[in-house]
């Protein structure tokens, strides 16, 4: 391996591992840039609110209410954010069961960016549940409530967060220089991808048939017997939208990471994901257009809820899923970061609709988040970003493997 | 591939013994012929709205008494909340002012029982659906999936309770009455077995079909509930929802759950049909793209 025109930050080679970690706790770039001047003061405030929080009770700094139980904690940081998390599952079955070669330099980032949003989702959540300390009854105790759809997506993200850690621990075993470990746990990619695929598509769609109870709570035009399926399809071009916007971004903050080779390749990731996401949107869309003419809503559409479900339809599914196409038949790369990004949008209020918005439009007072549950909704993603930023420094993410690994 | 088809009908077997365990699970929900569950009839007709019974609640619960200022008026809902599990409101409706109850339903095929990841929520062989304090996470997953919006939740406290009426489940146990049957001066409430309660209801309707509204608010309302209605004016114009569906709720997430074994047995084994498949493939991919 001759990569000499950039700079490759060295993994731990025969040095005592602990004097290796402590010389790695140490930050590696400049402090005062943009980004942590804006996330330290929000951090900063988040832990306070959350100790005021765990103090006085969830209502201290939520409005959440008895008629909506669940707030931005949970519709943005835990619905929203594991559909976002969904790239990490279909890159995998892309790169490992179908053996797709060219998206083989995205895996490590993608699952790192997977398995730190499900760390800090879970985290949200326990945040937002009022006895945090019994958290541990589904998963050890005698009482297994089988019949709830909360139990299954419970187990599953935690199961799926160790499928994930399994998936991503080469990069650690050769960070810290564990020859022998890397090879008995790269052995264990295939099962834990499979485990992982598996895992997801039953949880991105729990997620939505969570709501299947709350019949008459949920706004008609967004409650259907599809919401699983919904969620399932929409969470695939959620993870990829979030894969090109990401990739994009590390190309820019990683660059001196990544080599000149995946560079240049990236374009053509990105034009792939591109058409993956148009074909997935086409299919969504028309999915969606079943749920509706099933419902017999027509209506509804007239109504102010009705003309942001056809802002959400049109705008933000058919409008990106047309650019995502034009994109790709032009190879422009500029128009397929904008494509995700919409993409993006359009999640986010779609995920918001069900879980908040549309969810007991009909009360007397609506539910609208404190400037406290937005600081810490920040704080959990600003956390989870200098996790991110820290790790890619340091491992092997977007950066080649060691050179004994080849060798291997 | 002939692993692969070994495999392929291996899953299929399990699968099809799965779901047909599931649906035989299913689909008889009343497992104790012998034991009724115990259900309570409210009579809007009779009752005259003095609020006895949310004293008796509170006494018997620990909870604030309301205070004067607080007693239903027509034009406002008062709702119950963490501090009260049961509330009278007044309703101008066509036949003159008439007063209506509302608490837990006590539904035969709870929601909430349902939802409830820990079993904190249960519903008893008795027929009360009672909250356990141990068990529960505090998720709220129970207020998100209850029809009739019942479970309260305790905000403001760092040990935060789920709220609701229990039908005073330890005084139903040793066989006495709920306080608020006991205590209701106007005979507007029976505790009985949900069966008797309905023929009971059925008499009523039947002798004084003037007075009464033709129908019984929880008979089939979300399964059938365990808090029954009289009234003698159409639900609606008592605040009752009258779009809660027939069917039980628990029903609407029967058919995900289900699913949950069949894909846990056939995505492994396709997953790894085209990871065999496509294991040779990966050279030729790569001079494709």
């Amino acid at each position: 391996m001759s990569n000499t025109n950039y700079t490759l930050p060295a993994d731990n080679d025969g040095r005592p591992l602990l004097k290796f970690l402590a010389d790695q706790l140490k930050p590696k770039a400049k402090i005062l840039t943009p980004f942590n001047i804006i996330s330290i003061p929000i951090i900063t405030i988040g832990i306070v609110l959350v100790v005021i929080r765990f103090v006085n009770g969830i209502g201290a700094v939520s409005n959440v209410s008895q008629e909506v139980p669940w707030g931005l904690w949970k519709g943005f940081n835990v619905v929203t954010g594991v559909a976002f998390a969904g790239g990490a599952y279909v890159i995998t079955f892309m790169v490992y069961i179908l053996n797709i070669q060219k998206y083989k330099s995205i895996v490590r980032v993608t699952v790192l960016n997977g398995f730190l949003a499900y760390v800090f989702y879970a985290g949200a959540l326990l945040l937002d549940l009022g006895k945090p300390w019994n958290v541990i009854n589904p998963i050890i105790g005698n009482s297994f409530g089988v019949s709830s759809v909360l139990f299954l997506v419970a187990w599953h993200f935690l199961l799926y967060m160790i499928a994930q850690l399994l998936e991503f621990s080469p990069a650690i075993a050769e960070w810290i220089g564990a020859k022998k470990a890397r090879g008995i746990l790269s052995g264990m990619t295939i099962a834990a991808v499979i485990f992982g695929i598996t895992l997801s598509t039953l949880h991105q769609s729990g997620l939505g048939a969570l709501f299947l109870m709350a019949k008459e709570k949920i706004h008609p035009l967004w409650y259907s017997e599809f919401i699983p399926i919904l969620f399932f399809v929409s969470s695939i071009f959620a993870g990829l939208s979030m894969v090109i916007s990401e990739g994009s971004i590390s190309q820019k903050v990683f660059f001196n990471q990544i080599n000149p080779e995946n560079r240049k390749a990236h374009k053509g990731i990105l034009h792939g994901l591109s058409k993956i996401c148009a074909f997935t949107m086409l299919v969504y869309f028309f999915l969606q257009i079943v749920a509706f003419v099933h419902g017999k809503h027509w209506g509804l559409l007239n109504t102010r809820m009705g003309h942001w479900y056809l802002t959400e339809m049109l705008g933000f599914v058919l409008l990106p899923m047309a650019l995502f196409f034009y994109s790709y038949r032009k190879q422009n790369t500029f128009l397929v970061k904008i494509s995700a990004l919409i993409t993006m949008i359009g999640v986010i209020i779609n995920r918001l609709n069900v879980t908040i918005i549309g969810f007991r439009w009909d009360a007397a007072s609506h539910y609208v988040p404190s400037w406290m549950e937005i600081v810490v909704a920040l704080m959990i993603l600003f956390v989870e970003i200098w996790i991110f930023r820290w790790v890619v420094r340091r491992l092997p993410v977007l950066r080649e493997s060691p050179s004994w690994v080849m060798e291997h | 591939m002939g692993i692969n088809r070994r495999n392929f009908f291996r899953a299929l077997g399990i699968t099809g013994v799965s779901l047909g365990a599931g649906k035989k699970l299913g689909a008889n929900p009343g497992k104790k012929d012998d034991k009724e569950f115990s259900a309570i009839l409210y009579d809007a007709t009779r009752c005259v709205g003095c609020q006895s019974c949310e004293f008796a609640c509170a006494l018997a619960n620990g909870l604030p008494e309301p205070d004067g200022e607080d007693y239903p008026v027509p034009g406002t809902i008062r709702k119950t909340n963490e501090n009260r599990r049961t509330v009278i409101n007044a309703y101008e409706t066509s036949q003159g002012e008439v007063y209506a109850k509302s608490q837990c339903m006590h539904c035969n095929q709870p929601a909430c029982v349902a939802a409830c990841l820990t079993k904190a929520m249960q519903k008893t062989e008795e027929g009360p659906v009672i909250w356990w304090d141990r068990k529960c996470m505090g998720c709220r997953y129970c207020m998100i999936s209850c029809p009739f919006d019942v479970p309260k939740f305790e905000y403001h406290s760092p040990n935060p309770d789920i709220v609701k009426c229990n039908m005073c489940f330890d005084r139903v146990k040793d066989g006495e009455l709920p306080a608020c049957v006991t205590d209701c001066p106007a005979e507007a409430l029976t505790f009985g077995t949900r069966r008797e309660l309905i023929a009971e209801a059925r008499r009523r309707i039947h002798e004084d079909p003037d007075i009464y509204y033709d129908g019984i608010y929880g008979e089939h309302e979300a399964g059938g509930t365990g808090y029954l209605y009289l009234s003698p004016v159409p639900f609606e114009e008592l605040g009752l929802n009258t779009k809660i569906q027939k069917k039980s709720y628990p029903e609407l997430t029967k058919g995900f759950l289900f699913s949950v074994p069949s894909v846990f047995i056939l995505w492994p084994a396709m997953l790894l049909g085209i990871y065999n498949a496509t294991k040779n493939n990966a050279k030729t991919e790569e001079d494709h793209e």
